[in-house]
């Protein structure tokens, strides 16, 4: 079926429909939408919709196989919850989240604070929700700019090679040799502890395992024979990178970026958690453990919602991170 | 094998530059000036403010500074520190023993629980027992560590009160009293490092036990004990090390989480009240110190290989 729809398409994409026939419906798509030169496509009207039609098919077939992966669903209802917090906290809070209650300081969950109230007597529940906005933030933002970044550095490793390699490799290796905590808390310590430069120091320390996974993958694809067609026909090392390179190496840096969103979620936890991360009065759950780690003994929901909030949420995304390996790599999807 | 280890030493170099230049760089932009710190009282005094500049040689271009820095840095000497005036080496080297302590005992806690979960997963593969483990294994590597510290301290500290919350006792001074202080620390730096090598050492482990020497020392009669304990494990030990080796770096972030909490007066901590008190040579030097120790870690990580395997040489 596979190798029928794209009969009739780029160079790129046969090898692919002949070479990957395990590969998902959804690999093959992105590689086609990659690179569309519409030129070459001669296939009639009729073969479109079909092809759509087994698209459609083929997606939804992707999305029940990745939730048929062990604790995948429950995972993406936690992230929904995260996210549902993050975008409409001003909708669903109960409270303000900065509002001191002065008539109940430190209080235990009831009706009206159904998580407590902490030690200004602001309620924990509200504070949980909006620090769900700095998490996903943190971890979205930051992630997606390292994302790039080492995208970018791992690409013009992998393809240059030579010189240019050595250097960026040796760049590479120099961060990779801080533990990742001391260097982001030496970062935000330089640059003073705000979001904005916690985002810095997690961007920085996220870039290498980005750039050394791309560089990986281009080693590998750069020696395939659609990329040597192209440069023959000359084709611009940056057209090369872009087009022919990046979307046969996207699957693992999803699944990379999924799991740097986790681990940049805990990072940032840790630097408000000891002080020098997000400062207080914003809601952060780092910010709201550190606070519980003073109250523990007196009141313990602060430091146990927060604790609980960061480590379902990353337990998620790792779930999912998981997940989408298994999905988007055929030799993985027999074994589970 | 002593030209690898030389070989090795001079591929650090380049790295321990790059090293020392961003350390280097990151710190000499830390917020506040020092000068100005220290002045304290004489705020206003243009001449005393001028003098504490000209002696930290904050006047000078900043490529001479950071050679400057580096060459003293190279010689052992990190500068004192802005807030005690106490020399950065012998800070260091007064902490280090205590982050070396813990370190050590958290590993052994790590190495401990992470064999004997791999062990009991990996005799029956897909039983209850195996995904239970995998699924602890999975909940624990991504455990943050300040979060466990907590917990670990509301249940057997606040809770039960079989141990003192926090604090630090050397060894030699009370053996007993240093001990139960080191339990929970321990228990939060050796978790992440017991799942990572559980699920390392089970996979190891299962794909061990099916080669044709352990259904020969099967044969052959042999106790099952032996066959796992004699033939078994030390055959699955090598992923384990080399896992192992890329542990430290989180065993070193993990230092700094639980020095923090449980007031443990070692090197991770130190950094961080450094960052407070804007004492910049102490948290430079604590940086330097803590990467170094990583990157000598991966040295020998690499060296183990050829000790456990035979096999592996060195070219």
């Amino acid at each position: 079926m596979a190798t029928s729809i794209h009969a009739s398409a780029s160079a790129n994409e046969n090898i692919c429909a002949r070479n990957c026939p395990g590969e998902s419906a959804l690999t093959t798509i992105r590689v086609a939408t990659a690179s569309p030169d519409k030129g070459e496509y001669v296939a009639t009207a009729a073969l479109e919709g079909r092809a759509a039609r087994v698209r459609t098919h083929r997606r939804f077939a992707f999305l029940r196989r990745i939730l048929d992966i062990r604790l995948v669903g429950p995972s993406l209802i936690i992230l929904l919850i995260v996210i549902v917090s993050a975008l409409g906290a001003g909708l669903i809070s109960p409270h303000d989240p900065s509002t001191q209650d002065y008539t109940a300081f430190t209080q235990g969950p009831s009706l009206s604070h159904p998580l407590g109230t902490d030690d200004l007597g602001r309620d924990v529940l509200a504070r949980l929700i909006y620090g769900a906005r700095i998490s996903l933030q943190v971890g979205i933002i930051a992630v997606g700019i390292a994302v790039t970044l080492g995208v970018t550095l791992g690409l013009l490793s992998g393809y240059a090679g030579g010189f240019v390699d050595d250097l960026i490799m040796r760049f590479v290796d120099a961060v990779q040799a801080f533990p990742t905590l001391v260097l982001a808390l030496a970062i935000t310590a330089a640059l003073g502890p705000n979001v904005a430069n916690a985002m810095i120091a997690i961007r920085f320390v996220s870039i290498p395992a980005m750039a050394r996974l791309t560089r990986g993958q281009t080693l590998t694809v750069r020696e395939h024979e659609y990329v040597t067609a192209a440069r023959v026909i000359g084709v611009s090392p940056l057209r090369i990178m872009l087009r022919h390179i990046l979307p046969n190496t996207t699957a693992p840096i999803i699944v990379q970026a999924t799991l740097l969103i986790a681990s940049a979620i805990v990072t940032e936890a840790s630097l408000s958690f000891l002080g020098v991360g997000v400062q207080p009065p914003t809601p952060t759950w780092g910010g709201m453990l550190r606070t519980g780690s003073q109250y523990l003994e007196t009141a313990p929901w602060i430091a146990f919602s927060a604790g609980t909030a960061i480590f379902l949420t990353v337990l998620a995304f790792n779930f999912v991170g998981d997940g989408l390996r298994q999905a988007l790599d055929p030799r993985l999807r027999t074994r589970r | 094998m002593k030209e690898y280890v030389l070989r090795r030493l001079v591929s650090m170099v380049p790295v321990m530059l790059i090293v020392s230049i961003i350390s280097f760089s990151l710190l000499y932009g830390l917020p506040g000036d020092p000068a100005i710190a220290l002045i304290g009282e004489d705020v206003g005094n243009e001449e005393a403010y001028e003098a504490i500049r000209e002696d930290l040689g904050l006047n000078d271009p900043i490529w001479v500074q950071y050679g400057k820095w580096l060459g003293r840095t190279l010689q052992g000497d990190l500068g004192n520190s802005i807030r005690t005036k106490e020399e950065v080496t012998d800070i260091l080297l007064r902490r280090a023993p205590i982050s070396l302590y813990y370190g050590v005992a958290g590993l052994l806690v790590g190495v401990a629980l992470g064999m004997f979960g791999a062990i009991v997963s990996a005799l029956r593969p897909g039983s209850k027992l195996d995904v239970l483990g995998t699924l602890t294994a999975m909940a624990g590597i991504e455990l943050p560590s300040f979060w466990l510290a907590l917990l670990l301290m509301y249940l057997f500290s606040l809770t039960l009160g079989w141990l003192p919350p926090s604090g630090y006792v050397s060894p030699f001074e009370d053996l007993v009293d240093s001990g139960k202080l080191l339990i929970m620390p321990a228990l939060v730096l050796g978790t992440g490092s017991a799942a990572v090598i559980m699920r390392q050492g089970r996979s190891a482990l299962i794909e061990v036990m099916s080669q044709d020497y352990i259904t020969s020392a099967r044969a052959r009669g042999l106790h099952e004990r032996t066959v796992i304990v004699r033939h078994a494990i030390k055959n699955a030990l090598i992923p384990v090390v080399t896992i192992l080796g890329l542990q430290i770096g989180n065993l070193v972030s993990g230092a700094v989480i639980t020095e923090t909490v449980f007031a443990i007066p070692g090197i991770g901590r130190t950094a961080v009240e450094s960052i407070f008190f804007r004492d910049f040579p102490v948290l430079q030097g604590a940086v330097l110190m803590l990467t170094f120790t990583v990157l000598l870690a991966n040295l020998l990580t690499d060296l183990a290989y050829g000790y456990i395997d035979p096999r592996i040489r060195f070219r």
